[in-house]
């Protein structure tokens, strides 16, 4: 064997370890759903069954915590996009000292434990308005940071945007209202619905966030890690294996939408 | 400031900044000062608020300092969050060269979607996974059973044990994708004139890769060091009472001790570790604040 051969032996070897790492405690955590055990597991192995998937559409209170989070994620695209474009618009036109100023600021809620957001609001919110938890500081809470990723994608789509565009039409005598409706908000539609999806999504997952400021409301992340400790069935890998299911689907298609969209509209660099 | 207002006319300026102040200010920044003022006051009665006894005081704070088993428990959180972050990094880096300097291209889109796919799932069902496979009835026990390597199946969970191996796989794509991306702008024809030269394979790292890939290095470290001390699902799935981690502390002061100013104090210590941490790592990397803010 060659130095070369071996070499790209033991690179084969890495990333089969590596992506089997990734994936398989995924595929265990599936087919645990299919065991007729009790417990979930998959050893030892007692038959195959769909009644856990049977068990999860009675359970009333997942439909409920079901909802809450579609509440909650529909909450925060509503909060969350607004703040980050506009925060997108006004960094974009500033060349400065400000700009880096506000950028650390706008991006800090990212670097902080989600743990350390949900109770600064939490305190904040009773203290000063005296409002306690539940679904809007909920919403409250997890915009704070997921604003800070909307920003980041308008951005990132605002840097490839041709200024001449919005100048002509200044020129021509449109007024800025104008200018923002018929050319910078269609230019950024792209973005928003990217934005609105991210956003839905970092709602839907937040756990660490959440815990402090959910009140009595239980979003269905904090449903599926109350049941893992009291009372965990496979009903509760069923649960997970169609939201996984859902996830790599909208993963897919958001790759793709997004590829298509690279491809449409290449660097100008 | 007068860029802003050309461009966009006073009105669109005015609702803009209206919209920045009410995130920065309402969501952000006056939240964590008032933690942080929150924390160095005494627990008190709604009524006596304000009283005499409401005065600013360094108690929350000496808590941790007399109170052994919580003390214990924010440096025993230190040092498996370090441990974590360098596990992750061991097994990100091979794989983060790989991606960036080795694959053809041709194949790199899929790696990238097998890379983004588990990144978009739940952290809590990615934990929910490591519960069910370290199980005392697991495959993790009956795999290492039949293996020979143990004679009977071990607790694998509710102990630091099954926490920290939870943690590098639930954090392990925040570092993959900052090294990556650093690695992605060095020019493989550098890599292929050191070798010509007749670098080894380690020297490339050390002189080449390595300190090209420093920003996303720093970045990687700060994510994975920041979550892995943050979390607080992976200790409360895969942890048990006696592997509690400093934010269940957290917790139990806001919803069990009822002590809010006390829970604030001990957040503002996270917090403060968090910044401690990536002030280390941009002097270690020798990496400015816009590298990582990138």
């Amino acid at each position: 064997m060659t130095a070369a051969t071996f070499r790209r032996w033991v690179t084969g070897a890495y990333l089969v370890l590596f992506f089997g790492y990734l994936f398989l405690p995924l595929g265990i955590m599936a087919a645990a759903t299919f065991n007729s055990s009790r417990f979930p597991t998959v050893t030892p192995w007692m038959g195959f069954t769909l009644q856990w998937f049977g068990a999860l559409w009675a359970d009333q209170r997942m439909w409920q915590a079901l909802g809450t989070s579609l509440l909650v994620g529909a909450g925060v695209i509503t909060v969350a996009v607004p703040l980050g474009l506009a925060a997108a618009l006004l960094l974009d036109r500033l060349h400065s000292r400000a700009r880096t100023f506000l950028y650390a600021v706008m991006v800090s809620p990212l670097l902080t434990p989600g743990v350390i957001v949900g109770i600064s609001t939490l305190v904040f919110w009773r203290e000063w308005f005296g409002v306690t938890g539940g679904l809007f500081l909920t919403i409250l809470a997890q915009s704070s940071f997921i604003a800070a990723y909307a920003m980041l994608l308008f951005l990132a789509r605002l840097q490839r945007f041709d200024q001449t565009l919005e100048e002509a039409a200044l020129d021509l005598g449109a007024t800025h209202g104008q200018v923002f409706r018929r050319i910078t908000l269609p230019y950024l539609t792209p973005a928003i619905l990217s934005a609105s999806f991210l956003a839905f999504l970092q709602s839907f997952e937040n756990y660490n966030t959440t815990l402090f400021v959910r009140g009595l409301d239980t979003t269905l992340t904090v449903y599926i890690a109350s049941k893992v400790r009291t009372g965990l069935t496979p009903a509760v890998n069923a649960l997970s294996l169609i939201l996984i299911a859902l996830t790599i689907l909208g993963a897919v298609v958001y790759e793709i939408l997004r590829r298509r969209e690279a491809r449409r509209q290449p660097d100008p660099a | 400031m007068g860029g802003v207002l050309r461009r966009y006319g006073p009105v669109l300026t005015a609702a803009i900044l209206l919209a920045v102040a009410v995130w920065l200010l309402l969501l952000v920044v006056l939240p964590q000062l008032l933690m942080v003022d929150f924390s160095f006051r005494p627990s008190l009665p709604p009524s006596k608020a304000g009283g005499p006894e409401d005065v600013y005081t360094l108690r929350n704070y000496a808590t941790l300092w007399t109170n052994q088993i919580h003390l214990a428990i924010f440096l025993k959180t230190i040092w498996a969050s370090s441990l974590v972050t360098a596990v992750t990094l061991a097994v990100c880096y091979p794989v983060a060269f790989y991606m960036a300097q080795v694959a053809p291209r041709r194949r790199l889109p899929l790696l990238v979607l097998m890379l983004v796919v588990p990144f978009w799932i739940n952290e809590l069902l990615r934990t929910f996974a490591w519960y069910i496979i370290l199980a005392f009835n697991g495959p993790l026990n009956a795999l290492l059973v039949g293996l020979g390597l143990f004679s009977e199946p071990q607790r694998l969970l509710g102990g630091d044990t099954g926490v920290i191996i939870g943690m590098v796989y639930v954090y392990i794509l925040f570092m993959v994708f900052p090294i990556m991306n650093a690695m992605e702008s060095l020019d493989r024809n550098q890599i292929e004139a050191a070798r010509d030269l007749g670098a080894g394979w380690l020297r490339i790292h050390r002189r080449i890769v390595i300190p090209h890939a420093k920003p996303g290095i720093a970045v990687g470290c700060i994510m994975t060091f920041m979550l892995a001390a943050g979390s607080y699902a992976v200790p409360a799935l895969l942890g048990g009472p006696q592997s509690r981690w400093f934010t269940e502390v957290i917790y139990n002061w806001f919803f069990e001790g009822g002590n809010w100013n006390q829970g604030a104090a001990y957040a503002f210590i996270l917090l403060i570790l968090c910044v401690a941490f990536i002030l280390l790592m941009m002097r270690l990397f020798r990496v400015g604040l816009t590298d990582i803010a990138k």
